[in-house]
């Protein structure tokens, strides 16, 4: 069996996502390509490293930066050219886009966020995610080329280097390709984030207002977290999408979550599961985040976050 | 400007709370109980539809796949702004494949598009809240020949150019469509208006159009639905009201975020 991995980069910048593709593509066969849209000498370096046994950069103006339907369309022709048994991409945004797209051009089915690949058979029996991840779905895919992006942060990354073999291929792309493609982009300052905080101090419905935040603030400021929120929280416009938990929000990963106020709707949970901690603090002792919490206070969030706040300070003089 | 029509595409499914029951045959969210909704992506993408409409004036139609009970969601869209509703009836409610699914959208909006104009701008959600496929209006966008970008966090049409922006991890890209266009739009573009009542008594008296969804299965086919494991619980209750605070901040210690 032949795979074609999809590598997703961003100006040059390989995706984590995309060696987790890479690591599960080498699960499936030892023939692996990989294949960049704009591919730098560092990138195939890279993919080699992931026992990419060949790396093609696809090259074209229209692939220089991000163009969900240039990149989809030139993966389509490198397929039909090169006809692999398989093509993965990792499921992220662009990964999904991508892999649509090409499946569209090559008028195949395309399966999204595949968790277990059952490839014994002529169908592949696969395991995919469903309600982001808090359902699951069997499927079979039936098709000549099986087209499956995998889920993100389900595959280990592990590296296993090969020679490197760096080959190009020059995609034709119509004009019309070339609509799609990013022209200009903002960059703003990073600072600790929801998926990179160690600490998320989030809250839910039962805050009650935006200035109810201010104790959930003040603790995250202690312990150098950030503040999430439920989407009762968004709905109500008392804060910024962007701090949402959940299944349309963020997927958070800190060493503790604390859960204030959040009742645990399975479309929260299956943001904030990854977890390493959860501590919820809520009124009610059978509230779903907390049975499924790690720790947990039962009180008022207005009562209990404060005195956490004040024991710190406390305790640091 | 000339005024827009937009088309705004929303699916029907349960809301769950804690848990999602499956059917003892495997095949569907066992919904007993449960009321339907659609995704906040497509909550998004109705505001968004119909915040564009008030702004350069036109109308908006929200197109639903599903069985006759999506009558609801298209009436809810209705009730907070949408004039018009097209129900794409499909008989074996939502099992359908993302090909299969497309393609009868596709179809569907062909055959108004034919008859009243084609839309300047079709909207989705960036995925469905479901079966999450990531490419049902991918596949549109392509059926009718016409670009597409998803994860739009904003928009901005102009005469010939429909700008979106997208965030990504360090800001966010702009993509500028020429129309006609399609976008998948991400919740968090917009905060989505509650229905007045007004709005409800309007949205009983907006008349659904119905057209039959063709069904030709494609390559990916469902064999059951089932919960992921869940590892085993226990909570440890650190204690009751603000005098908890000493045993959350040993737990922080022991943790090592203390510091
Ligand atoms: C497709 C879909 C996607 C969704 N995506 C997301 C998502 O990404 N993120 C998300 O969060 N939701 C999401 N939701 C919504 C989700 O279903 C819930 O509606 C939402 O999470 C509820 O928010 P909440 O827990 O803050 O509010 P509630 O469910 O109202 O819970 C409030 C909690 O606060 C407690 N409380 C009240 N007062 C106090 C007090 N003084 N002190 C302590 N505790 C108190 C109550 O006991 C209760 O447990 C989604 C829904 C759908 C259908
Ligand atoms: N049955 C359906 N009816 C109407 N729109 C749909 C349907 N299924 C999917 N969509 C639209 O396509 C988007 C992407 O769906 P999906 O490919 O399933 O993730 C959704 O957010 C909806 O806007």
């Amino acid at each position: 069996m032949s795979v074609l991995v999809v590598i997703e980069h961003d100006r040059g910048v390989m995706a984590s996502g995309s060696l987790e593709a890479l690591t599960a593509a080498r699960a499936l066969s030892a023939d692996v390509t990989a294949a960049v849209c704009g591919g730098t000498d560092d990138l195939a370096a890279a993919c080699a490293g992931y026992g990419a046994t060949e790396v093609v950069s696809l090259l074209h103006p229209f692939l220089d930066d991000y163009a969900p339907q240039a990149w989809g369309e030139a993966i389509a022709q490198l397929v039909a050219a090169r006809d692999p048994d398989a093509v993965i991409a990792c499921g992220t945004d662009r990964g999904n886009e991508v892999l649509a797209h090409a499946s569209v051009s090559l008028e195949l089915p395309m399966v999204a966020n595949v968790l277990r690949i059952d490839a014994s058979g002529g169908k592949w029996a696969l395991t995919r995610v469903q309600w982001g991840g808090s359902l699951l779905e069997d499927v079979t895919l039936d098709a000549a080329t099986k087209l499956v992006t995998v889920a993100h942060h389900a595959n280990d990354i592990v590296p296993s280097a090969v020679p490197e073999h760096p080959t190009t291929f020059a995609p034709i792309l119509d004009d019309a390709l070339g609509s799609t493609m990013v022209r200009d982009r903002v960059v703003r300052e990073a600072g600790v984030t929801l998926t990179t905080a160690r600490v998320v101090v989030g809250g839910g419905r039962g805050v009650g207002s935006p200035e109810g935040f201010a104790p959930l603030e003040e603790l995250a400021g202690l312990l150098g977290g950030v503040v999430g929120c439920s989407r009762a929280v968004t709905n109500n416009g008392w804060r910024n999408h962007t701090d949402q938990v959940g299944q349309t929000g963020t997927r958070i990963a800190p060493d503790i979550y604390f859960a204030c106020g959040i009742s645990g709707a399975i479309q929260h949970w299956v943001g904030a599961m990854a977890s390493k901690n959860i501590l919820a603090i809520n009124t009610d002792k059978d509230a779903n985040m907390v049975t499924r919490a790690d720790y947990a206070v039962i009180g008022d969030l207005h009562k209990v976050i404060p005195a956490i706040s004040e024991e710190i300070r406390r305790r640091r003089g | 400007m000339s005024s827009l029509r937009i088309a705004v595409c929303v699916k029907r499914v349960p809301a769950p709370g804690s848990r999602i029951n499956v059917t003892a045959d495997g095949h569907s969210v066992d919904a007993t109980n449960l009321g339907f909704t659609t995704s906040p992506h497509e909550e998004c993408a109705v505001e968004a539809a119909v915040q564009l409409v008030e702004l350069h004036g036109g109308s908006a139609t929200v197109v639903t796949l599903g069985p006759v009970e999506a009558e609801e969601q298209l009436r809810y869209a209705a009730s907070v702004g949408v004039e018009r509703a097209l129900l794409v009836s499909a008989a074996d409610g939502l099992n359908w494949d993302p090909q299969n699914t497309a393609a009868a959208i596709a179809a569907a909006l062909s055959v108004v598009e034919a008859r009243d104009g084609a839309f300047d701008l079709i909207l989705f959600g960036n995925e469905s809240a479901d079966s999450g496929g990531f490419q049902v209006g991918i596949r549109v966008a392509r059926a009718l020949g016409r670009p597409i970008v998803n994860g739009a966090k904003g928009i901005e049409v102009g005469d010939d150019i429909v700008t979106v922006r997208r965030p990504i991890d360090a800001g966010f890209e702009v993509y500028e469509l020429p129309r006609p266009c399609v976008i998948g739009v991400k919740e968090g573009i917009n905060l989505p208006r509650y229905p007045t009542m007004k709005g409800r008594l309007a949205s009983k008296k907006v008349a659904v159009e119905v057209v039959e969804g063709l069904d030709q299965p494609g390559g990916q086919a469902r064999e059951r639905l089932h919960r992921p494991e869940e590892k085993a619980s226990s909570t440890i209750i650190l204690g009751n009201g603000p005098e908890a605070a000493v045993a959350v901040v040993d737990l922080l210690a022991e943790l090592g975020v203390l510091a």
